[in-house]
C-alpha cells in the first residue's frame, strides 16, 4: 500500500501530517511512504530529511493523490481535495463531521473511506492515537507560553538587588488535556497556579501537578459526563462557581479557559464583570475561542486589549504555532492508526468495521456515510468515587494517638501479667536447679527478639543461614555424651557429631560467601 | 585439661559472640565483620568442650568432626544461591536428626546411670562422662524435669526433621509443591499429637524408652504431613517455623544437658525463626496458623471481575520505553530464580545505569522461596545492594517512576490485595507498580500463579505482558539496547 501525505491547503496552517520518524515507521509496516515537495517546510522538516527516511518525494498534490491509496493530512479537507478522491482511497485526517455533513456525503459517495482523527473513540486502547488530545495538551502548553509573551512581568518571583518581584498568578479553568498541560507548563514558569474543574475528582491529579484547586462551596451533586468530557452543570452549581471566579478575579493575573462540552457552544465561564475587575496588564487566553469562547469578550483568531487593559488571546491556532512539535506528535497518532489498519505488518490494510476504535474514527466507507457511528457503552473504568475523607482535627488525632497508647499498655501488661503468672506456676515445682537454667532461657529469648528485629530484610537469608550454623552448637550435647559406655549412645553421638559439623562449617562458609556478594555501589 | 570454671568462661564469652553474630546483620558492612564472631565463638565453645571435663573418644569425635567439616566446606562451595533455600532447609534437618539423636541418648545414658546407682556402685568407680555425672547428681523431681525435657527435646527435633526433609524435598523440586494431604486432614495431626502426649505420659510413668522411640516416629509423621499440606508460595514462612524449631529442639537439649550455652544459643535462634516467622506472615496479611494449616482462606464472597485485555509486547516496545525512561523499577519475583534470569537482570541494570537512568529494586518481603532471597540472589549478580530497597522504602516512589518490570512475580503486585475486599489476598501489602506510567509484565504464560488469584494488574491500561521465558526475554531485551 502507499500512503501519502500532502501539504496542507490552508496557507495559515503550517502541521504536517508526516515526520521522518513516523515515515521509518510505517514503512516497517510495509508500506510505501510518498509526500508532496515542501510538506513539511513549515514545520521545519526539509525534503531531504524526508527522503533520508525512505520517503519518496513527489512534485506535487495531484501527483500524491494520484498514486497513494492512503492518504494523510491534518486539516479536514476542502471541496477541491475531496473531488480528488476515488473509489476505494482512504483520507485520514481531523474530519469534524458534525460542521461538514454535506462534504461528508459527497465523499461517501465517491465511495471512498474517511478517517477522522477527532472521532477516535476516547478509550484507552486508542489513547496513542487520540490527536485531540496530543492537540489539546500543545495548545495547553503554547497557551501558557502566549499568556506569558503578553504579560509585562515574571512568572516567578524573585528577590534582586532591585526589589522584590511577586510571582503571577495564573488560573487555568477546566483540567481536561489541554488544562493540565497549561497547569504543568505554568507551575513549571514559577507562576501560583490555581485550577478549577467542574469534576471535584481531578483534583487530586491538579494538585499533583503543583497547583491549587479551587474548592466551590457547593452541596449537591456534580456528573462527569463521558468520555472524559464535563457534563453541563445545573443553573445553582453555576451560580457558585461564578460567585467564586468573581472573588478571586481581582487577584489573578493570568486566565486561561479551557472549558468545552462536545457539540455545544462553549459555556460562558468568564464575564464581562470579572475582566472589569482584573489588574490592567492582565492576561485572558480563551482556548474554546473556537466554539465562541469561555469570555464572551473573545475574539476568535485574534489579540483584543480591552478599554481597562487585559489583553484577552483568543487564538485557535495553538498547535499550529509549535508546528514541529505538533507534526510529530499528529505523525505518531496516525502512524498508530495505520498499524492498528495493517494488523499482519504485511503491507495490506485491512479496514476491519468490527474493530471498535477503527469503527468509531470512521466516517465515510464503501459508498455509505457511517457517522455517527452506533452507540456502545464507552467503558472509561471510572474509580468509585472516593468519598473525601475528612481531615482530622488535632483533638481527635491525640485522642486517638492515646487511645492506641492506652491499648498498648493494656496489652504488655496483660502479656507481663500472664508470663509471671506461668512463671510462678514453673517455679512452684521445679527445682532450683532448672530454674537457674530456665532465667538464662528467658533472658536469652529476651535478647534474641531485640536483636533480631534489628536485622535488615535484605539479610535475612544470611540471618537464616548462620543460625543454621549456631544451632550446630547442638554438637555440645553430642560431645558430652560420646564418652558414655554405651555402644548405641556412641554412635548416634558420633552420627550427631557429624551433622552438627555440617551444620557449623556448612552454614558458617555458606553465610560468609553470601555476605562477601553484598558489594556496594 | 580445661577446668568447668574456665569452659563456662569459654560460654560466656561465645555467647556473648553469638548475640554480636546475629546483631552485626543489621547492615551489609557490619555483617561481614560480624561472621567472624560467629566462627570464633562457635570455634569456643567447641574447644572448650572437647578439651573440658568428662569427654572422652577424642578420636571419634576428631574423626566425626573432620568428617563433618569436610561435607559443610564442600556443600557451602558448592551451593547455588537459587538453592539457598533448600540448603537451609536441609540445615535444619540436621539439626532436628541431631536432637532426637541426643535426646535419646540422654534417656539411654539415664537407664545406665539409674542401674548403676541400683547395683550400689559409688560414683568414683562408674566412670561417667560429664553428662552421666550430672545425671548422678539428679532428685527424683529433677529426673521428672528431665524427662519432660528429653519428650520436648525428641518431639521438636522430630517435627523439625521430617518437616525440613520434606521442604527440602519441595524446594529442590523433587517433591511436589502442591499442597497435599493424607484423608483425615488435620485431624490425622490432631490425633498423632494426641498419641503422642499419651506415650509421653507412660513415659513420665516410666514405660521405658520404647515410647519416646514411638514418639520420634510419630512426631516425624507430624512434620511429614504437615509441610506437605503447605504450597510452594508459603515456604518463606514454613522454612522461618522450622528454623525456630529448630533452635527450640537446640534448646530443650540444652535444658536436658543443663548446658547453658546450648540453651541460650537455642533461644536465639527460635526467636529469630519466630521473628521470621512472623514478619513473612505480615507480609502476606494472614494468621501464622492459617499459613500452617495450609490454603488460603476464602473471602466472603464473589471476587471482583476482571475487566479489559491483556496486551502484549514485544522486546522491541520495551526497549524503547525503556530508552526513554528516566527512572526505572524492577521487580523480582520466584519466577526470576527459577530462569535463573539474575544475570541477565544485573545486566540489564548495568547497561540503563550507564545511561544515567536511576534504576532500582523493589523486594517484597515474601519474594521468593526464603526471607531475603532475592536480595542474595541480586547481590550474587553483582547488583549493588543500595538500590535494592525494600517495599517499604519504594512503595510511594512508584507514582514517580517510568517504568516498572515485572519479573516472575504475581501476587506480591496484585492490586486486588488493595482494591477487593473479596480477594483472599485482600489486605496483602503489596508493592503499588500500576502506579508507575508503564508496567511490564514479564512472565512466561497468561495463567494465574501459584495461588490461583486472578491479577488484575495485567488488565491495567499501563500494562504490557512481556511474554516468555525471564531469561531469555531479558537477554532479547539486552540487544535491542
Amino acid at each position: 500500500m502507499k500512503f501519502g501525505v500532502v501539504k496542507e491547503s490552508q496557507e495559515t496552517e503550517a502541521r504536517v501530517a508526516l515526520s521522518p520518524a513516523s515515515a521509518e515507521q510505517i514503512r516497517k509496516l510495509g508500506h510505501e511512504v510518498v509526500v508532496e515537495a515542501g510538506a513539511g517546510t513549515r514545520a521545519d522538516i526539509s525534503d531531504d530529511l524526508y527522503r533520508e527516511a525512505g520517503v519518496e518525494v513527489l512534485d506535487s498534490a495531484e501527483k500524491v493523490f494520484e498514486v497513494s491509496d492512503v492518504i494523510g493530512k491534518v486539516r479536514p479537507p476542502t471541496e477541491a481535495e475531496v473531488e480528488r478522491l476515488r473509489e476505494g482511497q482512504t483520507l485520514i485526517s481531523f474530519f469534524y463531521p458534525a460542521e461538514n455533513e454535506a462534504l461528508l456525503k459527497t465523499a461517501a459517495d465517491k465511495g471512498a473511506t474517511l478517517v477522522a482523527m477527532d472521532m477516535v473513540p476516547r478509550i484507552s486502547r486508542a489513547q496513542k492515537m487520540d490527536a485531540l488530545s496530543s492537540m489539546a495538551n500543545i495548545a495547553g502548553y503554547r497557551a501558557v507560553i502566549e499568556a506569558a509573551n503578553n504579560f509585562g512581568r515574571f512568572m516567578t518571583g524573585q528577590i534582586t538587588a532591585a526589589g522584590k518581584v511577586p510571582p503571577a498568578k495564573i488560573l487555568v479553568v477546566g483540567a481536561g488535556v489541554a488544562g493540565l498541560a497549561a497547569i504543568g507548563a505554568a507551575t513549571s514558569l514559577g507562576a501560583i497556579t490555581y485550577a478549577f474543574d467542574v469534576r471535584p475528582e481531578v483534583a487530586e491529579q491538579v494538585e499533583s501537578m503543583g497547583a491549587e484547586f479551587v474548592y466551590l462551596d457547593f452541596e449537591g451533586e456534580q456528573e462527569e459526563g463521558s468520555g472524559g468530557y464535563a457534563a453541563p452543570s445545573s443553573p445553582e452549581f453555576r451560580e457558585a462557581q461564578l460567585a467564586k471566579f468573581r472573588e478571586i478575579a481581582p487577584d489573578m493575573d493570568i486566565v486561561i479557559t479551557t472549558a468545552l462540552i462536545p457539540n455545544r457552544e462553549a459555556p460562558e465561564l468568564w464575564t464581562e464583570d470579572m475582566v472589569k475587575a482584573m489588574k490592567p496588564g492582565s492576561v485572558i487566553v480563551d482556548l474554546a475561542a473556537e466554539k465562541g469562547g469561555n469570555c464572551k469578550l473573545t475574539v476568535k483568531d485574534e489579540k483584543i486589549v480591552t478599554d481597562n487593559g487585559v489583553t484577552i488571546i483568543g487564538y485557535t491556532d495553538f498547535p499550529s504555532r509549535m508546528a514541529k512539535q505538533s507534526s510529530t506528535l499528529y505523525a505518531t497518532n496516525i502512524r498508530h492508526f495505520l498499524t492498528d489498519l495493517t494488523p499482519e505488518k504485511d503491507g495490506q490494510v485491512n479496514h476491519d468495521m468490527e474493530d471498535q476504535v477503527i469503527r468509531g474514527a470512521t466516517v465515510a466507507h464503501g459508498g455509505e456515510v457511517t457517522w455517527p457511528p452506533p452507540k456502545t457503552e464507552s467503558p472509561s473504568p471510572q474509580k468509585p468515587r472516593q468519598e473525601k475523607k475528612k481531615e482530622k482535627t488535632r483533638e481527635e488525632k491525640h485522642a486517638e494517638e492515646k487511645a492506641a497508647f492506652a491499648k498498648q499498655t493494656r496489652g504488655q501488661i496483660g502479656l507481663l501479667a500472664v508470663g509471671a503468672v506461668v512463671m510462678l506456676l514453673i517455679g512452684s515445682v521445679a527445682p532450683e536447679s532448672f530454674m537457674s537454667h530456665f532465667i538464662v532461657f528467658a533472658l536469652a529469648c529476651f535478647v534474641g527478639f531485640q536483636v533480631i528485629w534489628g536485622v535488615a530484610h535484605s539479610l535475612h537469608t544470611p540471618l537464616m543461614a548462620v543460625t543454621n550454623a549456631i544451632s550446630g552448637i547442638i554438637i555440645l550435647g553430642a560431645l558430652l555424651q560420646v564418652g558414655a559406655g554405651n555402644w548405641l549412645v556412641v554412635i548416634l553421638s558420633v552420627i550427631a557429631i557429624l551433622i552438627a559439623s555440617i551444620n557449623i562449617v556448612g552454614g558458617f562458609l555458606v553465610t560468609r560467601r553470601m555476605l562477601s556478594m553484598f558489594v556496594k555501589s | 585439661m580445661i577446668e568447668l570454671g574456665l569452659q563456662s568462661a569459654a560460654y560466656i564469652v561465645a555467647t556473648i559472640l553469638f548475640i554480636l553474630a546475629l546483631g552485626g546483620l543489621k547492615d551489609e558492612e557490619s555483617a561481614k565483620r560480624a561472621i567472624w564472631y560467629g566462627i570464633v565463638g562457635m570455634a569456643l565453645a567447641v574447644l572448650a568442650t572437647v578439651f573440658g571435663p568428662g569427654v572422652q573418644n577424642i578420636a571419634l569425635i576428631l574423626i566425626a568432626v573432620a568428617i563433618g567439616a569436610a561435607a559443610g566446606w564442600y556443600i557451602a562451595g558448592k551451593v547455588q544461591m537459587t538453592e539457598m533455600p533448600q540448603l537451609v532447609a536441609a540445615l535444619h534437618s540436621f539439626v532436628g536428626l541431631a536432637a532426637v539423636f541426643i535426646g535419646l541418648n540422654a534417656d539411654l545414658m539415664l537407664g545406665a546411670v539409674q542401674q548403676m546407682q541400683a547395683q550400689g556402685i559409688g560414683l568414683a568407680e562408674a566412670d561417667l562422662t560429664g553428662f552421666g555425672e550430672k545425671l548422678w547428681e539428679k532428685d527424683a523431681v529433677e529426673i521428672a524435669i528431665l524427662k519432660v525435657e528429653v519428650f520436648l527435646g525428641i518431639f521438636i527435633g522430630a517435627v523439625t526433621f521430617t518437616g525440613s526433609v520434606i521442604a527440602f524435598g519441595k524446594l529442590a523440586g523433587k517433591v511436589d509443591g502442591k499442597a497435599t494431604k493424607l484423608p483425615g486432614g488435620h485431624f490425622l495431626n490432631a490425633g498423632a499429637l494426641a498419641l503422642c502426649i499419651l506415650l509421653g505420659i507412660l513415659y513420665f510413668n516410666g514405660a521405658g524408652i520404647w515410647t519416646i522411640f514411638l514418639v520420634a516416629i510419630i512426631a516425624g509423621f507430624i512434620g511429614y504431613h504437615l509441610i506437605m499440606g503447605i504450597g510452594g508460595a508459603d515456604m518463606p514462612v514454613v522454612v522461618s517455623m522450622l528454623n525456630s524449631y529448630s533452635g527450640w529442639a537446640a534448646a530443650a537439649i540444652g535444658f536436658t544437658l543443663g548446658n547453658d550455652l546450648l540453651i541460650v544459643t537455642g533461644a536465639l535462634v527460635g526467636s529469630s525463626g519466630a521473628i521470621l516467622s512472623y514478619i513473612m506472615c505480615k507480609a502476606m496479611n494472614r494468621q501464622f496458623v492459617s499459613v500452617i494449616l495450609g490454603g488460603f482462606g476464602t473471602g466472603g464472597g464473589e471476587q471482583q471481575e476482571v475487566e479489559g485485555e491483556m496486551v502484549a509486547i514485544d522486546a522491541d516496545g520495551v526497549a524503547d520505553a525503556l530508552k526513554e525512561a528516566d527512572s526505572v523499577v524492577i521487580v523480582p519475583g520466584y519466577g526470576m530464580a527459577v530462569a535463573q534470569a539474575q544475570q541477565a537482570v544485573s545486566e540489564l541494570t548495568r547497561k540503563l545505569r550507564d545511561e544515567g537512568k536511576t534504576v532500582r529494586f523493589a523486594i517484597h518481603p515474601v519474594a521468593g522461596r526464603l526471607p531475603g532471597h532475592m536480595n542474595v540472589l541480586l547481590a550474587e549478580a553483582k547488583v549493588p545492594y543500595d538500590i535494592v530497597l525494600e517495599m517499604d522504602e519504594i512503595n510511594d516512589d512508584f507514582k514517580s517512576t517510568d517504568v516498572v518490570i515485572v519479573i516472575g512475580s504475581n501476587d506480591i503486585v496484585n492490586p486486588a490485595a488493595n482494591d477487593d475486599p473479596n480477594s483472599p489476598i485482600a489486605g496483602m501489602p503489596v508493592l503499588h507498580v500500576w502506579e508507575a506510567t508503564d508496567v511490564f509484565v514479564c512472565k512466561r504464560g497468561s495463567g494465574t500463579g501459584y495461588s490461583g488469584i486472578e491479577n488484575p494488574l495485567f488488565y491495567k491500561d499501563n500494562t504490557r505482558m512481556f511474554y516468555g521465558d525471564a531469561k531469555e526475554s531479558v537477554n532479547a531485551l539486552l540487544q535491542k539496547l
